[in-house]
């Protein structure tokens, strides 16, 4: 090497290290060491003011969300800020590397596990005030390794949601609501007609996966293991797809063709569809015209059984405020504005309290709320997500597929996962 | 290397005051360079060696080296994530394998079409065919999505012609899978299906695109050939008329003269085509990203998207960056493979044999080698 290129070699090298340097140390706290986690009862205290970060289904919920917040700032006098993501997991990832993360925001039970286990948490759940008013299941959701991490937000269930018109004028009454598969199978048989089809859900376990609830009475995993080939949850896709067959049930996105099940029960694809809270939203918007009802799913051998949808209000690990955003968790979970949430953009209250005043305001929609009592969860293991969007794949198959072995592989992959 | 003979670089206090100054002029490239490009892509590099979590530095002591872990959990760890990235790989891999020969041949024939002087409204044409590729991907997909939509255009057009027409982008059969299913009952040979490479059997590497990957695929070709065609159609304008006219002298018709004369003389812009459709092809996000999320049953997955979704979304960083690191493997072993197919190579001396000068005298013609280096 001749002494010039040494010393290009050399000038570009300490360039680099010199770039790294500042890169490292750029933005002040920009890579600083995360401080310690996990321990929940040393929360941090300053007067910085609050930042917010929400995945918002619109415009009705930014509004909400920030004018709770906006009313939470003035009681307490400290600043808060609330700004709306446009990918959510992408920019609490950034947040979390950079050491710069919202103090409060969405979190779902699937993404939990992964910033827990990295310590991007704050588990404050225990110290919440109004612990015991939450749902068993929503804090179960929300608990790893027997720690309550965050406070549930709100939350949806699964229910059957029947055209009331196309009900009676298959000639049934309101006594005729199933109660069991065998109910349900006759009465999507008599609901199907030529171009429409008696039951409809997306192909996917967040709805399949009620029949595995409602046969073995757990899902994929019961008590840290995995159940999946159960031979119950083996029957439970054994009659979905018996049902798919015959035509009296189908998904909606690849047999029918549409974006979800709501679609398909607004453009009156199918007599009934599998769908949770949101679609209520849905139809008030897009399908006006149509009646209907919300009742609860049937039972299965195993008896009743549908899945739950939660998001929380994480709290960052590195918030130099958390006993602020403690605060402002609890404002924004007690009964009055959980109400005022639902009222505005549909939601279930995730506590008890709650629960009269919503009935009241909701009659027709109660079924949600029974599910409560008897709704499972995916399992949010570290890794379970591409385990159940394997499922779900394997799921799209399920016709023409073997029940037994999509199983059989699914538990293989859970087994992995759960340990 | 061997020291060069001039004088010193020392004994000038004039050519080092140059040196500072070239330093000088360079600095804010080679800063800007280093930190947004090379320092990112080395951190990268470490990440994929380290058991990196997302949260803080990656270069801080406590996070650990873990070797070529993360690199085995993709390829030979025999879960989920090999299985995974084997999909991913199958799936861009036909996709490579379909969109850059049809985008290639696509653009070379559009601009010879619009290159021709007997054309008339040249430039519109031209406008036309480039039209697409200046459009964003992001809106592209979402006009895609509604073409092939069940109840689309498409299968609206199939139908008067009598097809009855997949719902595209929920349909995730291949397309080998399909025709194969057309002819006879679908089940692959024990030898396929028993057998495979990282995680899927080779009945399944060999099912095609998925009907919805197949949608993305003919989404590619529709881009990116407008592009493409106008590289070519600077090429046709370098190529000069006389050896045309030469060959039209020597009775060589219309396909002759394009064959034997014009499109051997198109190759460094052939090489460009092919080199750039790779790169693009082997690393397609945004449309997977905005447009189905790698559904359905995982048949759009591509490793890019299955990076993207390793890293931000499973908190798997380690895989995320290996993942990474072996698409550019991949597309840097593709490229050179590619660059070896199309070397220049003396003619073989059954080929030269044509050009020779038939004589009885024995004075060896010389010999023409086209193009050749020595």
């Amino acid at each position: 090497m001749t002494r010039h290129t040494m010393r290009a070699v050399l000038g570009a090298g300490a360039l680099l290290i010199a770039g790294a340097l500042t890169l490292s140390g750029c933005g002040g706290s920009g890579f600083d060491e995360p401080a310690g986690t996990g321990d929940a009862s040393d929360l941090t205290s300053s007067d910085d003011a609050l930042t917010v970060l929400i995945g918002s289904s619109g415009e009705a919920e930014t509004t909400a969300v920030e004018d709770a917040v906006a009313a939470w700032s003035e009681e307490s006098g400290v600043e808060a800020t609330v700004s709306v993501a446009n990918d959510l997991p992408q920019q609490l990832s950034q947040g979390f590397a950079a050491g710069s993360p919202p103090d409060l925001f969405y979190l779902n039970p699937e993404a939990m596990t992964g910033y827990a286990d990295n310590g991007s948490l704050k588990a404050y759940g225990d110290l919440l005030e109004n612990k015991d008013d939450f749902y068993p299941s929503l804090v179960e959701n929300f608990t790893l390794d027997g720690e309550f991490y965050c406070a549930p937000k709100d939350f949806s269930t699964l229910a059957l949601i029947i055209n009331n018109d196309l009900w009676t004028a298959a000639g049934l009454t309101e006594d005729d609501i199933p109660t069991t598969w065998d109910e349900l199978t006759a009465v999507a048989e008599t609901l199907t007609t030529e171009g429409r089809v008696g039951l409809a859900f997306g192909a996917e376990y967040e709805r399949v996966g009620t029949f595995m609830a409602q046969a073995s009475g757990g899902g994929l995993v019961v008590d840290g293991a995995a159940v999946a080939n159960s031979p119950e949850n083996v029957e439970a896709l054994d009659y979905v797809k018996s049902q798919l067959e015959a035509g009296t049930f189908a998904y909606a996105t690849t047999d029918l063709g549409l974006g979800w099940g709501g679609e398909a029960f607004g453009k009156q694809a199918a007599a009934m569809v599998i769908e949770g809270n949101w679609i209520t939203g849905a139809m008030t918007n897009d399908y006006p015209d149509i009646s209907y009802t919300v009742a609860e799913l049937p039972a299965g051998p195993a008896g009743q059984g549908t899945l739950q949808f939660t998001n929380c209000w994480g709290m960052a690990a590195d918030s130099p405020n958390q006993e602020a955003a403690l605060k402002l968790a609890e404002y924004l979970t007690a009964t009055d504005q959980q109400l005022a949430f639902s009222e505005a953009f549909g939601p279930m209250p995730s506590i008890q309290s709650a629960a009269d005043a919503w009935s009241e305001a909701n009659p027709d929609l109660t079924a949600f709320l029974t599910g409560a009592d008897y709704a499972q969860f995916r399992p949010t293991q570290d890794g379970a997500i591409e385990v159940l969007a394997d499922f779900n794949a394997q799921l799209e198959g399920l016709k023409a597929g073997d029940p037994q072995e999509i199983l059989d592989s699914v538990q293989a992959n859970l087994e992995a996962v759960v340990g | 290397m061997s020291a060069p003979t001039r004088p010193r670089a020392g004994s000038s206090a004039i050519r080092r005051g140059e040196g500072l100054a070239g330093w000088i002029f360079t600095a804010p490239v080679i800063i800007i360079l280093g930190v947004f490009l090379l320092i990112p892509v080395l951190m990268a590099l470490w990440v994929s060696f380290s058991d990196w979590n997302g949260r803080g530095s990656p270069l801080s002591p406590r996070v650990g080296f873990v070797g070529l872990e993360n690199y085995a959990a993709v390829t030979t760890g025999g879960g989920l994530t090999e299985r995974n990235f084997g999909i991913a790989l199958r799936n861009n891999a036909w996709y490579v394998f379909l969109v850059v020969p049809l985008q290639t041949i696509l653009s070379l024939f559009l601009a010879v079409l619009v290159s021709r002087a007997i054309l008339r409204g040249r430039g519109f044409f031209r406008t036309a065919f480039y039209f697409p590729s200046v459009t964003s991907s992001v809106a592209i997909t979402v006009l895609w999505l509604f073409l092939f939509n069940k109840d689309g255009v498409v299968n609206e057009v199939l139908s008067w012609i009598g097809i009855n027409g997949p719902n595209w982008f929920r349909d995730p059969r291949g397309i080998v899978h399909i025709a194969l299913g057309n002819v006879g009952p679908l089940a692959g040979p024990d030898f396929l299906v028993q057998n495979g490479f990282l995680g899927i059997s080779w009945w399944e590497w060999l099912a095609g695109p998925s009907v919805a990957m197949t949608a993305f695929i003919l989404m590619a070709v529709f881009t990116t050939s407008g592009t493409f065609m106008l590289l070519f159609i600077a090429a046709l304008v370098n190529v000069g008329v006389e050896l045309g006219e030469a060959g039209m002298m020597d009775g060589a018709n219309g396909w002759q003269r394009f064959w034997h004369i014009t499109f051997p003389q198109l190759r460094p812009t052939l090489f460009t085509v092919l080199t750039l459709g790779l790169i693009g092809c082997w690393q397609v996000f945004d449309q997977i990203y905005t447009g189905t999320q790698g559904g359905p049953a995982k048949t759009t997955v591509t490793p890019a998207f299955l990076s993207y979704q390793s890293a931000f979304l499973n908190q798997d960083w380690g895989q995320g960056a290996a993942i990474a690191f072996i698409l550019f493997l991949i597309i840097i072993v593709f490229a050179l493979f590619q660059r070896w197919v199309l070397r220049d190579r003396p003619v073989s001396k059954r080929r030269a044999r044509q050009y020779q000068v038939k004589s009885t005298s024995r004075v060896a013609a010389p010999v023409l080698v086209k193009g050749s280096k020595p």
